[in-house]
């Protein structure tokens, strides 16, 4: 019978069913970060338990790194508290930390694809809901809480139920100026911030088939905001062309074998789905957030919701609760309101690709007068790669601060942080209530050439005609 | 270690209504900067409960008539977003060992399951039932039967569902799966060795 990715995924990796009926499923690989693994490693010691495949567990350090202080003790105690932490934890139990010092620490779904640890057919968790970025390889990612990451440390297993499986086929060519970013929030948007609940979501068409494993990343990446736990891609030759060299992929004959496997995970044709949903790539519009929840998004030009245009009383509560947050006027267009910061980085838009295309239209341009504008490479690789190609230069000198690398104002556990209800163009994935850092702090989501037009005009802006794109 | 078997749960009860209220929400990021979860109960909900000098803001926790409520009340698709088990810590350090919700994210449901936290869901108007004998009556006594999935309330019956592992692993003392995966780790490294990739 034919399969999906994710039948033969959890089959690969199902050790045996537990007593309450749920999967103990093996996790290959398994990443962690300062902020919900030093609680694990207590719980361990508690246990009295080892870790008891410590080559399969991979550290970086992200969320509370701070992006303009290299150098440690760091102003904030608990910050360098939590690095102590962690270095203290991996050194004990022999896990692989890749440490400011390494050259190789990023944000830890930027770190694991970077250094070729993500790999097709595998499992993969971490203590991070965007863990589903890693499905790009054609990986099952599972973001986990903190027991989990002790039950992964502990055994290399967790406790689960199987997911049901939603393809999400998008088909045709983008209009110029809509990204990755645009079809992911317009995904959202239609399906819901709870659509995903129960489902993972499996990545499918010609659009897909056509991405790069930055856009497809940036798509699986909020999946979670879909409410689905996990998203993928089927593995394929551009999957492969990605993985090849990098440290930790197969390398001389077992790279071959190793391209065998994953191929042979790729999901069967004809393979059952419990749901299927068909978009035309050509009906997605640069998309902006407008509400406190990534599914409250908009085209750019359209505007913005009013009580009016409700379609469910729960619709109409939302629009009321997030409009009353947001402070924007009902009704109006989106395109015009003035913001105070941009944003470019995170999970979701902090690797090359994103600020290639960014540098590309900022240069020879400057952020609006007022404007606070920072660009923080989602990893010392990402950054490294930019400043040789001189993209750093580029952006700085359009008067983005050009930061180190690390999660920041994605949510605000270092030093990046809004202040009072400033109004934030973000390329993050989160515009929650609080997000980036003030209690009042406003975030609009958006791509990042989007953010890029946002910061020169001062304004929420549709990029297509700040920088002149078009279809030709 | 043997667990408690969680069949029902008796307290009462306070409403924090609201669809997709998220672990942001929950507990704001800047109280995950610790190594421990001691202490997150003080801060549950803190943004929306307290200015910034400290000061209370309007909300159902902040009542005093609501002071001592074990049962949390709320919308569909609680605890979206992050994955954050700092949430379903806080909301027990804060007091709470039950939450009747219309939904729950994925991966808050399980992070509170492993606690111990009942996490039942009921439909709108059986919340708003019971929201509204609460609000008529803080001290009512709310019973949640994990065994039976009902809840009852004064005189009331509802129905209070939960997946059928979660209702499992409650009632039958075995929430933590910490022990059975450490039982299935000799299975857990047979299956590895079938796979190249877990190679040392």
């Amino acid at each position: 019978m034919p399969k999906s990715l994710f039948q033969k995924v959890w089959d690969a990796h199902t050790v045996r069913q537990l007593a309450n009926g749920q999967t103990q499923l093996l996790i290959g690989t398994h990443l962690i970060h300062e902020v919900t693994s030093p609680q694990a490693f207590g719980m361990l010691r508690d246990l009295g338990l080892p870790v008891a495949f410590p080559h399969r567990t991979f550290a970086t350090v992200d969320h509370i790194v701070p992006t303009d202080q290299l150098v440690e003790p760091y102003t904030d105690p608990l910050a360098q508290a939590m690095m102590d932490e962690l270095r203290k934890n991996c050194a004990q139990f022999g896990i692989t930390f890749f440490d400011r010092a390494s050259g190789k620490q990023g944000i830890v779904h930027i770190v694991g694809p970077e250094q070729g640890i993500t790999q097709p057919g595998t499992t993969i968790a971490c203590g991070d809901s965007h863990t589903s970025t890693h499905g790009a390889f054609g990986a099952i990612a599972f973001g986990i809480g903190t027991s989990q990451v002790r039950d992964v440390l502990a055994t290399q297993t967790m406790a689960l139920s199987a997911l049901k499986v939603r393809r999400i086929e998008v088909n045709g060519k983008l209009r110029a100026g809509v990204y990755a970013k645009d079809v992911i929030l317009h995904i959202i948007r239609t399906l819901g911030v709870n659509g995903g609940t129960g489902y993972a979501y499996e990545y499918a068409g010609s659009t897909f088939d056509g991405f790069s494993m930055e856009e497809r990343m940036t798509v699986c990446n909020m999946s979670i905001e879909g409410g689905a736990r996990a998203g993928y891609v089927n593995p394929d030759e551009t999957t492969f062309a990605y993985l090849k060299g990098r440290p930790y992929s197969p390398q001389g004959a077992a790279w071959d074998a190793a391209v065998a496997t994953w191929k042979s995970f790729a999901s069967d044709p004809g393979a059952t789905y419990d749901d299927v949903v068909k978009i035309d790539a050509a009906t997605i519009a640069p998309t902006v957030t407008w509400g406190i929840n990534p599914g409250q998004g908009i085209a750019i030009n359209e505007n913005i919701p009013s009580v009016e245009t409700a379609t469910s009383d729960d619709d109409r509560a939302g629009i009321i609760e997030a409009l009353a947050y947001m402070k924007l006027p009902p009704g109006a267009p989106i395109k015009g309101t003035a913001i105070h910061v941009a944003f470019l980085g995170s999970c979701t838009n902090g690797r090359l690709s994103d600020f290639q295309e960014v540098a590309k239209y900022l240069k020879g341009r400057k952020v609006a007068p007022g404007i606070k504008a920072i660009a923080v490479p989602g990893s010392q690789i990402v950054a490294l790669q930019c400043e040789k190609l001189g993209l750093d230069k580029i952006i700085a000198e359009a008067g983005f601060e050009w930061r180190a690398a690390g999660c920041s104002m994605c949510l605000a556990m270092n030093p990046d942080k809004l202040i009072g209800d400033q109004l934030c163009a973000s390329s993050s994935n989160r515009n929650f209530k609080g997000r980036q850092g003030s209690t009042t702090g406003r975030t609009i989501l958006m791509s990042p050439v989007m953010v890029a037009a946002a910061a020169v005009t001062g304004r929420i802006a549709d990029a297509r005609e700040v920088f002149a794109v078009s279809n030709n | 270690m043997a667990l408690a078997k969680i069949t029902s749960f008796t307290g009462r009860a306070v409403a924090v209504p609201g669809n997709d209220i998220d672990t942001d929400r929950i507990i704001p990021a800047r109280f995950m900067k610790c190594v421990t979860f001691d202490g997150l109960g003080e801060f549950l909900f803190n943004d929306v409960r307290k200015q910034l000098d400290g000061t209370l803001k309007p909300h159902p926790l902040n009542e005093p008539r609501f002071k001592g409520a074990t049962i949390l009340l709320s919308g569909a698709n609680f605890g979206c977003g992050s994955s954050r088990e700092h949430a379903p810590q806080a909301i027990q350090k804060y007091g709470f060992r039950a939450v009747i919700a219309e939904g729950y994210a994925e991966i808050f449901f399980g992070n509170s399951i492993t606690l111990g936290i009942p996490c039942v869901t009921a439909t709108r108007e059986d919340i708003a039932k019971i929201a509204a004998a609460v609000e008529a009556d803080p001290t009512l006594e709310v019973t949640i039967d994990v065994t039976k999935q009902e809840v009852r309330f004064g005189g009331q019956t509802v129905k209070g569902a939960i997946r059928e592992s979660a209702r499992d692993a409650l009632v039958n003392g075995r929430w933590d799966a910490i022990g059975e995966l450490i039982d299935g780790l000799p299975a857990a490294k047979t299956t590895a060795a079938k796979l190249p990739y877990l190679a040392a």
